[in-house]
């Protein structure tokens, strides 16, 4: 009889605990409130059929549990019972269908006057980019990639000069104007997912894909990667302010297009090595695990690094000098500072670029050289 | 159908070796199927344990980095879904219950059996050798999706992931041995007046899904050999153009997605490689412990069939959000809602099957009643997430973490531990202890219910699986953090709990109560052996005859509440459309 008290429980908690539970849906920040109603649809439809067969076998454990000399009922089948069953579950079957397809019908058609934005992924952190004023996106390919062209545009390609380019983990859109947003990575699979947002797709090397979107609250919004993309995965953090047309052009203005940061990587190459690691340590991902503002991370941060003396997880120091980095870039898992993971991968390196590392950490360094 | 009686051909084994180790008995093989799978299991449950450690109390233990995080993740999923649970449905109680259910002496290839059985072992090794290589065992997650799986910053990009997919390519050849085996003894090997809509649905069940595992392994199979081209030899199956840690590669032209398909046409099926045979089984047991004919036998045999055949179409409800042309998502929604009819028939004549009947509470009529909440509670969920647009915020969190472990993870557990319960006193010829059992089936119940039904609540969050922490998100409120650790209290308990399980399986061979040879008063055939435990050819001199239905309990005017298969015809308890009707059709 305990197990028919237990079932009773369990379903009266459920549902007690459906209606004052603290965690429900993140408030919506975007158009998809249909999304919301239909999972409000499936939530009621779902919950009836939980209550009433529990509640079914409650009561049947009740009447029926055995009692001496008691003899079940010989009762193989009813043909007219089993169709009415199968009808009242393929009414409710397609109550839960129609609505989704119908949200879904348009969430595969986005808006034709939807700005364009594309995102890339890359372990571990965010780039996104804007086509200029003839709204073209230019062509792009893996091999392009380097230092200075981390999103792999094509510097031949005449509708790729004016995109703008955002090298941070942040990018900003107007309220209440529809978005299609490409996505397209160069290593691995990403999903750039922001939950207020509702929308969202993996991001697949070696094609583009796509989904759309209207923020309606302005505000700041926390995007994440939720498609497994190796030991940085739940570092790879990106963000999303929502303003008003305004401010997001007066923002957009600040960032440079692809033409600009070329020639600015050319800059780079007479303005030093600093600048030039700054670059680089933001190609080859580094920035994701190493902050350079003392906030913590995956790795030890970068600020007021150099010229310390650090703990290593083998219970000895070192002191952080040119070498040390030097030895920890080229093989990182020999010697572990305290407190962190042996997870930085091996990344090679030239000797030239090494250096660079070195002269941009260096310069985030001591705090005599800040 | 063949009823010729083979027993001059089955010699009697002479040694030790060839009775317990290199036996060909089917009974042996799936006892040794079965342990293996169960010590894996234990390997796998601790894997978790430690993993929602990490959760429950982020930083707290310094041995859980990230990379260890990942490759137990991994681990953990890949053991339990393929060298537990599929393991020991088709290699443990396939082989128990097919040939003692279908009145069959052996399967019809017992040296391949056995085979079968070493392949699998070798497989597991494999597997368990990954912990100790360069590198670790893969943390790639269960899915194995590329490019990640073998590119540096996953870890066992090296060594871990070619020891997991050369595991899972010897596995598909354990499992093709042992399934081709039970699929011809079931067609070929039943005994006479055992017709095909006669044979209980625990037979079925194990029947379909093993018709399945032969159709859906195979495109594990090659996306595994692709995977390992790309690996070793830089092939570009699935590999486009793509930068590495800063580097260009030379793959070029392959498509990710490609893996994710073949991987889904193999892995949906194979959910119902797990779930039919625990619905075959559970009905069994829900029938024998109520005392009354399963509701409605026709529509579950054909339930069965349906949910089956439905389960190759469906595939791409597990890649919504991957990218795929997003058109596929109409066609995807709709046939995985279309499969829910059949599966809600099921459940629906589980509960029919408890109505007007004498329903005795039992261990294993307690976990059969758990499978029902426990499985009516993940396939309703399931309906949240094969309806694509519900499915988008979604997928990939903690919502659908909840969402399968009740349905395929922990419902069919219950399944296992109802049927170890049910069939110990046939295997071991010794009942399990019921206070032990009962002990083990309340923490188990109620733990899981309290894990994973607050769980999808933090995916409705919009929380991420497969995170290692989630430390400064600001849309993460600190009490859902207060939940993981309440989540991962309760697990360590239902984890420390299954040791009690072991422990009664081991002392109970020595010191359990002897059984009698139907202590359960099941109707069956498995249960008319001359001895319990039954001998290597199960049926003495001759092979029994069978005159009805499984399901002939209660019956009107009968002297007991069971009408044994094997009684003369003249007993009565037809099942309702008779063998001798459709003779006389034909």
């Amino acid at each position: 009889m305990a197990i028919a008290v237990a079932l009773l429980l369990i379903v009266v908690g459920s549902v007690i605990f459906q209606l004052v539970s603290p965690w429900g849906l993140t408030p919506l920040a975007s158009n998809w409130n249909r999304m919301d109603d239909t999972m409000a649809i499936t939530l009621v439809i779902t919950g009836i059929f939980f209550v009433v067969i529990n509640l079914f076998v409650v009561y049947t454990l009740m009447r029926f549990r055995h009692r001496k000399g008691q003899r079940a009922a010989y009762e193989p089948e009813n043909k007219k019972l089993e169709r009415w069953l199968i009808g009242v579950t393929t009414v409710g079957v397609v109550a839960l269908l129609a609505p989704g397809l119908a949200v879904y019908a348009d969430y595969v058609h986005p808006p034709s006057d939807a700005m364009v934005l594309e995102i890339l992924g890359q372990q571990w952190q965010w780039r996104y980019r804007f086509p200029g004023a003839d709204g073209k996106l230019g062509a792009t390919d893996a091999r392009f990639v380097n230092g200075a062209n981390p999103m792999g545009l094509d510097p031949d390609d005449p509708a790729g000069q004016n995109n703008i380019i955002v090298s941070d983990n942040e990018v900003h859109l107007p309220i209440n104007r529809p978005v299609k947003v490409l996505l397209r990575s160069h290593d691995v699979l990403h999903d750039f997912f922001v939950p207020q947002f509702r929308a969202r797709m993996n991001i697949v090397p070696g094609q583009v894909s796509s989904f759309w979107f209207t923020p309606t609250q302005p505000g700041r919004y926390e995007a994440m990667c939720a498609q497994l993309c190796g030991v940085g995965h739940p570092n790879m953090r990106g963000t999303v302010i929502v303003e008003d047309d305004a401010r997001f052009q007066a923002w957009l203005k600040t960032q440079p297009t692809f033409a600009a940061t070329r020639k600015a990587s050319e800059l780079d190459a007479s303005a030093g090595p600093a600048a030039q690691g700054k670059t680089l340590a933001q190609a080859k991902g580094c920035v994701a695990c190493h902050s350079v503002d003392g906030s913590p991370g995956a790795g030890p941060t970068w600020k007021g690094l150099f010229g310390k003396t650090e703990s290593l997880a083998d219970g000895s120091s070192a002191a952080v000098d040119e070498a040390f980095l030097k030895e920890e870039i080229r093989d990182p898992q020999a010697r572990v500072v305290k407190g962190f993971a042996p997870i930085m991968p091996k990344i090679e390196l030239s000797d030239d670029d090494v250096d660079r590392l070195v002269a941009y950490i260096k310069s985030q360094g001591s705090t005599a050289q800040r | 159908m063949a009823y010729a009686d083979e027993a001059a051909s089955h010699h009697d084994p002479q040694t030790f070796i060839t009775k317990y180790v290199w036996s060909q008995d089917h009974k042996v093989i799936a006892v040794q199927y079965a342990s293996v799978a169960i010590l894996v299991g234990l390997i796998g449950v601790t894997l978790s344990n430690i993993m929602r450690l990490q959760i429950g109390f982020p930083g707290v233990f310094a041995f859980i980095t990230p990379e260890r995080y990942y490759q137990y993740v991994t681990m953990h999923g890949m053991i339990m879904v393929i060298y537990l649970l599929t393991a020991l449905f088709l290699g443990g109680f396939g082989n128990y219950l097919i040939p003692l259910m279908v009145g069959a002496r052996d399967m019809v290839f017992p040296y391949m059996n056995m085979l079968s059985f070493w392949v699998y072992l070798v497989s597991v090794i494999v597997l368990l050798a990954s912990f100790f290589v360069p590198g670790g065992p893969t943390g790639a997650g269960w899915t194995l999706y590329p490019p990640q799986a073998i590119l540096p910053g996953t870890p066992g990009y090296d060594w871990g992931i070619i020891l997991m997919l050369v595991s899972l390519l010897i596995f598909i050849v354990a499992t093709t041995m042992g399934g081709l085996n039970y699929v011809t003894t079931v067609l070929q090997a039943r005994c006479e007046g055992m017709t095909l809509m006669r044979m209980p649905l625990s037979v079925w069940g194990i029947f379909t899904a093993t018709v399945l595992a032969l159709l859906a392994f195979p495109a594990l199979f090659v996306s595994g050999i692709m995977m390992l081209l790309d690996k070793t030899l830089h092939t570009s199956f699935f590999m486009p153009a793509l930068v590495s840690m800063g580097q260009v590669t030379n793959y070029r032209g392959g498509s990710p997605l490609l893996f994710q398909h073949l991987f889904w046409f193999f892995g949906h099926p194979e959910v119902y490689i797990v779930a039919l045979p625990a619905f075959g089984i559970v009905s069994d047991l829900i029938s024998v412990h109520a005392r009354k004919a399963i509701f409605g036998y026709r529509m579950m045999v054909w339930a069965i069939v349906v949910i089956g055949g439905l389960s190759f179409v469906v595939w791409a409800h597990h890649m919504f959000v991957s990218g795929m042309n997003p058109w596929f998502g109409f066609f995807f929604a709709t046939s995985t809602l279309i499969i829910a009819v059949p599966t809600a028939i099921k459940v629906y004549n589980w509960v029919l099957t408890l109505w007007n009947g004498d329903i005795h509470l039992s261990v294993p009529m307690l976990f059969t009643l758990a499978f029902i909440l426990t499985f009516l509670s993940g396939g309703l969920t399931g309906l949240f997430l094969g309806n694509v647009s519900v499915d988008i915020p979604l997928s990939g969190t903690y919502f659908v973490v909840a969402h399968f472990h009740m349905v395929m993870g922990v419902a069919p557990l219950l399944v296992v531990f109802g049927a170890i319960y049910h069939w110990y006193p046939k295997i071991s010829g010794r009942m399990l202890d019921d206070r032990l059992g009962k002990f083990h089936f309340w923490v188990t119940f109620i733990g899981t219910y309290l894990i994973y039904f607050p769980m999808h609540y933090l995916g409705v969050l919009g929380m991420p699986r497969r995170y290692y922490n989630f430390d400064g998100y600001q849309f993460i409120p600190p009490s859902a953090l207060t939940l993981n650790a309440f989540i991962t209290v309760v697990a360590l308990v239902v984890g420390a709990s299954q040791l009690v399980f072991v422990y009664n399986l081991v002392w109970s061979v020595f010191r359990g109560p002897k059984a009698s040879s139907n202590p359960w008063r099941a109707a069956s055939l498995e249960w008319f052996t001359p001895e319990t435990p039954p001998k290597h050819n199960n049926w003495g001199p001759a092979l029994p005859v069978v005159h009805r239905w499984a399901y002939a309990y209660s019956v009107p005017g009968a002297s007991e509440d069971f009408i044994a298969q094997t009684a003369p015809l003249s007993d009565g308890g037809m099942e309702p459309e008779p063998y001798e009707v459709k003779e006389a059709i034909a």
